[in-house]
This record gives C-alpha cells, sequence and structure tokens, in this order.
C-alpha cells in the first residue's frame, strides 16, 4: 500500500465534496495513513483457499415481488428541501 | 466491402461499441416500491428511498431480476449464477445518494451473440460483452431560470439494463442495425419498449478511428444519442474530427462528449480535471445475488420465438430472401400478419404484397398495421386469387385499392365489378382477330420487321379485354396468329 500524501488526500476531499485546507490535508495524511497501516494487518491472516464471505450471516438477498406499494408523498420528500417550485427540487444552476 | 472514410492520408476504418441504456418494464423501481410508470407529475413517483433519505434500505424488485436474466437469454449469453451490486459514486443534482447502485466485476449476464442485418442482406454477428442492471438517476432541467436548476426524481430508481457491446460495429449502419435489432430483441422479449423519443432506451457510442490493419487508436465516448438517426450522424461527425484531428498532427484525447443535435456536432462534456473516478465498491446494503439454474431454465422455456429465429425460418420454409425476412421480423404485428396471410399459399407472393403494396398503402394513409383495413386472411385471400389465375397481377392492384377503401373481401370486389381473368383462349382469340382486323397496316409493318409493334398488339388486346385478359396467353395467342 503507497503511503497517502497530501495531493492524495486533496483529491479524495476533491471527490467527495468536502472542503479541506492545506493545513488539514497536512494533519490528515498522517491519520489516513494510521488507518490503512491498522487495516493492512488484517494481510497476516492467511486467507488461501478460503471463499469470500459477503455476510455473516446465513442469509441471501431479500426480493420484494413488483408491486407499487410506495411513492406518492411529493411534501415529504420535498420538505427538507431548501428551495422548491411547483413540486420541483430547486438547485444552483448545474450545467455541464 | 468494409466502409471507410477518405482522408487526406488515405482510407480510415472505424471502430464501433455501443453502451445501451435501456428501462426494464415494470410496475416499480428497481430497489423500491414507487410507481415506475413514465409521465407522472414532478416528484410523485418518489419514496423516500428513491430521495436517499438517511436510513433508507434498498429492497430488490424480483421481476427486475427476471427482465435482466430474460433479456440475456434473448441476446444468447451467459447468466451468471452469482452477481454484486456495487456502488458507482459521484456527485450530480440529480443523483440523490450520492451513487448510483450499479454492478462493476460481477454483472448478472456476461458474454453474448447478436446477428445484425445490413442494407444489401449481409447478416454479421456483434458480439455482447455484458449486460448488467443499474439504477436511473433523476432529470435536471436546466431552461427554466438564469441560474437555477429544477430537478424531478421521477426517474430516479428506476430499473435499467446497460447492454455493452464488443467493438464489433465497424460503420453508422451496422451502428444503426445493432441499435434496432436489441430494440426489436428487447421488445420481443417484453423487457424493454424500447421507445427512444421517451428515452426508454438511451445510446452511448464509443468511437475510434485507425488505419485499416492497425491497432485500435483511442476512443471517444459521445452521450445523448438518443435516436437512429442521430447514432448515424454522431458516427460520422465524430470519425471525420478524429480523422482530421489525426492529419493536422494532434492525438484524440479519450474523453467524454456530448452530442448536439442541432448543431451536428460533439463537444467535450466533463473537463479533464473531473476526470471518471467512480471509486466502485460492493454496496453494503445488498448481498450478492444468487441466481438458480432451475429457474434461469424456466424463464428460458418463456422465451417467445425470437426475431433471428424467425428470420432463419422465413428463408428456410418459406424461401423468402435474407432482406424480405429481415423487414418482416422488425415488428412483431408483422410477422403474425405474415403468417396468417401466407398460410398454404405462394409466401413469397404473399411477402412481396405485404412489404411493398400493404405497407406503402398503410404508410400513405397513416395507419398502423394492426388498424388495417385490409386484414391477413383476406390480403391471403388476394394472393389465392392471383396464384390460381383468377385475377392478373394488375387486376389485383385494383382490387387491393378497393379493398383499401372498403375493407371488402376481394372475392366479392371480383364478382360484383365482373373482374374475372380471362383464360378461355376461345375468347382471347376473338380479341385477338379484331384487333389485327382493325388494324392492317400495323400488321404489316410488324411482318416487315417492325418488331417492337408487338406491344402495341398486346396492349390493344388487353385494353379490349378491361385488362382481364391473361397476359401470359395473349403473348402466346398473338404471337402464334402474328408470326403464322
Amino acid at each position: 500500500m503507497s503511503a497517502i500524501d497530501i495531493e492524495t488526500v486533496k483529491k479524495v476531499a476533491r471527490l467527495s465534496r468536502i472542503r479541506v485546507t492545506d493545513e488539514e490535508a497536512e494533519k490528515l495524511a498522517p491519520e489516513l495513513n494510521g488507518i490503512l497501516t491498522w487495516v493492512e494487518q488484517l494481510g497476516e491472516v492467511d486467507t488461501d483457499n478460503v471463499e469470500p464471505l459477503p455476510s455473516s450471516a446465513e442469509i441471501t438477498l431479500p426480493q420484494r415481488t413488483d408491486l407499487q406499494t410506495d411513492g406518492d408523498c411529493q411534501d415529504d420528500i420535498l420538505a427538507n428541501a431548501p428551495e422548491t417550485l411547483e413540486g420541483f427540487y430547486v438547485v444552483p444552476k448545474v450545467v455541464e | 466491402m468494409a466502409y471507410t472514410i477518405q482522408g487526406e492520408t488515405g482510407a480510415w476504418e472505424l471502430v464501433i461499441g455501443m453502451e445501451v441504456h435501456a428501462q426494464i418494464i415494470a410496475n416499480s423501481k428497481l430497489f423500491s416500491g414507487s410507481s415506475a410508470k413514465f409521465g407522472a407529475e414532478q416528484n410523485h413517483n418518489v419514496s423516500l428511498v428513491d430521495a436517499a433519505m438517511p436510513g433508507m434500505l434498498p429492497v430488490l424488485n424480483e421481476h427486475c431480476v427476471e427482465q435482466a436474466v430474460r433479456t440475456g437469454l434473448g441476446l444468447n449469453a451467459k447468466i451468471n449464477n452469482y452477481s454484486v451490486f456495487e456502488r458507482k459514486n459521484y456527485f450530480y443534482a440529480d443523483l440523490p445518494q450520492g451513487y448510483q447502485i450499479s454492478q462493476f466485476a460481477h454483472p448478472i449476464v456476461g458474454e453474448g451473440i447478436i446477428e445484425i442485418d445490413l442494407d444489401d442482406g449481409e447478416v454479421k454477428k456483434i458480439g455482447i460483452t455484458r449486460l448488467h442492471m443499474e439504477q436511473d438517476a433523476g432529470k435536471s432541467m436546466h431552461d427554466q431560470h438564469p441560474t437555477k436548476s429544477f430537478v424531478d426524481l421521477n426517474r430516479s430508481g428506476c430499473a435499467l439494463m446497460e447492454i455493452v457491446s464488443e467493438p464489433d460495429i465497424r460503420s453508422p449502419e451496422e451502428a444503426t442495425a445493432y441499435l434496432s435489432k436489441l430494440r426489436m430483441i428487447v421488445r420481443y422479449l417484453g423487457t424493454c419498449d424500447g421507445n427512444m423519443e421517451e428515452g426508454s432506451m438511451r445510446a452511448d457510442v464509443n468511437i475510434s478511428v485507425r488505419k485499416p490493419g492497425d491497432e485500435y487508436g483511442t476512443r471517444c465516448e459521445i452521450k445523448n444519442v438518443n435516436s437512429l438517426r442521430a447514432v448515424h450522424q454522431c458516427i460520422e461527425y465524430e470519425a471525420r474530427r478524429q480523422i482530421e484531428l489525426i492529419e493536422d498532427g494532434g492525438t484524440v484525447d479519450q474523453e467524454t462528449r456530448l452530442w448536439d443535435p442541432n448543431k451536428m456536432e460533439t463537444r467535450p462534456l466533463r473537463s479533464k480535471e473531473e476526470a471518471h473516478d467512480y471509486r466502485y465498491f460492493p454496496d453494503p446494503d445488498l448481498l450478492p445475488l444468487e441466481v438458480a439454474n432451475d429457474w434461469i431454465e424456466d424463464i428460458r422455456k418463456t422465451l417467445p420465438e425470437l426475431p433471428d429465429d424467425i428470420k432463419h425460418r422465413f428463408v428456410d420454409e418459406y424461401g423468402l430472401s435474407h432482406y424480405d425476412a429481415s423487414v418482416l421480423i422488425a415488428e412483431k404485428d408483422r410477422v403474425e400478419y405474415f403468417e396468417t396471410a401466407a398460410k398454404d399459399r405462394d409466401a413469397k407472393l404473399t411477402a412481396n404484397w405485404l412489404l411493398n403494396e400493404l405497407l406503402g398503402a398503410l404508410n400513405k394513409a397513416g395507419l398502423t398495421l394492426t388498424e388495417s383495413p385490409v386484414k391477413a386472411q383476406q390480403l391471403g385471400e388476394l394472393v389465392s386469387l392471383i396464384e390460381d389465375k383468377t385475377i392478373s397481377g394488375k387486376i389485383a392492384k385494383d382490387v387491393f385499392a378497393d379493398m383499401m377503401e372498403t375493407g371488402k373481401n376481394p372475392a366479392d370486389i371480383v364478382e360484383e365489378k365482373g373482374l374475372k381473368q380471362v383464360t378461355d383462349t376461345g375468347a382471347i382469340e376473338a380479341l385477338i382477330d379484331e384487333v389485327i382486323a382493325e388494324n392492317p397496316d400495323n400488321v404489316a409493318a410488324y411482318k416487315g420487321g417492325k418488331d417492337k409493334l408487338f406491344g402495341f398488339f398486346v396492349g390493344q388486346v388487353m385494353k379490349k379485354s378491361q385488362g382481364k385478359a391473361n397476359p401470359a396467353a395473349v403473348n402466346e395467342i398473338l404471337k402464334e396468329k402474328l408470326n403464322g
């Protein structure tokens, strides 16, 4: 695992839309490295010939039948929106 | 002949792959119980799950899985017993979760193959790389306000199949043929309505150019290609753009571009700084999806006869040309109509009447095949009347025009109007004698070597019979009389 440098911290922050100053990034880099080193200890376990375990519970993916059972609650879903108009969410213009 | 574009430095070959998003026909969304119907009022088909409220959990729609498997079988593809939903992370105003639930490393459907039919009757096989299920995003409107965008989440969370082709496509024509065939297959299967105007089928086109025999060039992905016409136009434009760029000494950057149907051009969509970095990882809210072979086989048993199978059957059983067969399979209704009309009759003749006369007449009248005043059985009867020589092909056109107008049975029209073909040689002989007697000058000229006058005599006889004389008999007897 390559060490996390300040540039990587800034890139991850940008992708996550979190504003991080240079000073913060400098502080975060060693912290993130610490977390990764800690997780890397798992690599010490011998997992040859062991099937991946997707879940610790002995259950399969639950599925539902194809019925309309939800929705039609425009007021609820818009209730927390900072701005709405005629049933639309209104956001700052985002044109690519 | 392989399709190429001529540049300043010689011929260039196109390499094209397509990613088609097809909305799955279902009552509800992929992971929630809100309606998946098109055209509801804004933000009505939205649940707390679709709006990504904290704590909401996705529950997979079983029918959507069945539809995806069904489509995979229709694409002659391998169905994977084990597949995994992953999160594709990106920020956009119409994606409330901040990620799209998709499949990445383990899609539900693997490699398959379909046939495409080209205009010259040629058939080409195009490989399918994979098919996976994913959520659709919502819809943003940017043209309602100078500084704001409006967001409608009705489409958010609807189930999509993304169908990815191998880079086997080599021309704009092949690309549209591929999309048409894909559309045909999902419509036959009932897994997607194929409606490109409503956006239930959308295509992204990957294009690169190369000198014939070279390695693949750098490709660009063109988005927003939402009609067969747009597919054709954007490929022609983009290929030329890349060729000019390379020939001017530049290089093609791998990037996503947007097709603008108004300006008829492609342009870069995302700035390079924001290069794709989707950070896929398995969705912790969803266990891997396992489908049993028994279930897959149960679905296979319910598949309808698919367009390519029907096409081969029409060629083998009925002796139709590949081209006619490929036009007939374009719509399921057309296949049913043809099979009813052609039953126990000359199938080629029936196909000709259906494709050349009926479809043209319906098109002119603005009617669909199901609205046709001439029913399949009636068109078949008309063909029978031609086959047993009751009427000639020429008279049949008049009868057909009458049928289109009145919806009457052809036999009744022939009876009422006295259109039965005269095959009685005695009667035809009498007509010919009359014509010969009336035109002594022309007879002399013909005998003197003006062979072309033969047509004049045939015309005169047909006119006298009001078109009812059997043309073959007229030809034969006339030849005997004039040459004898």
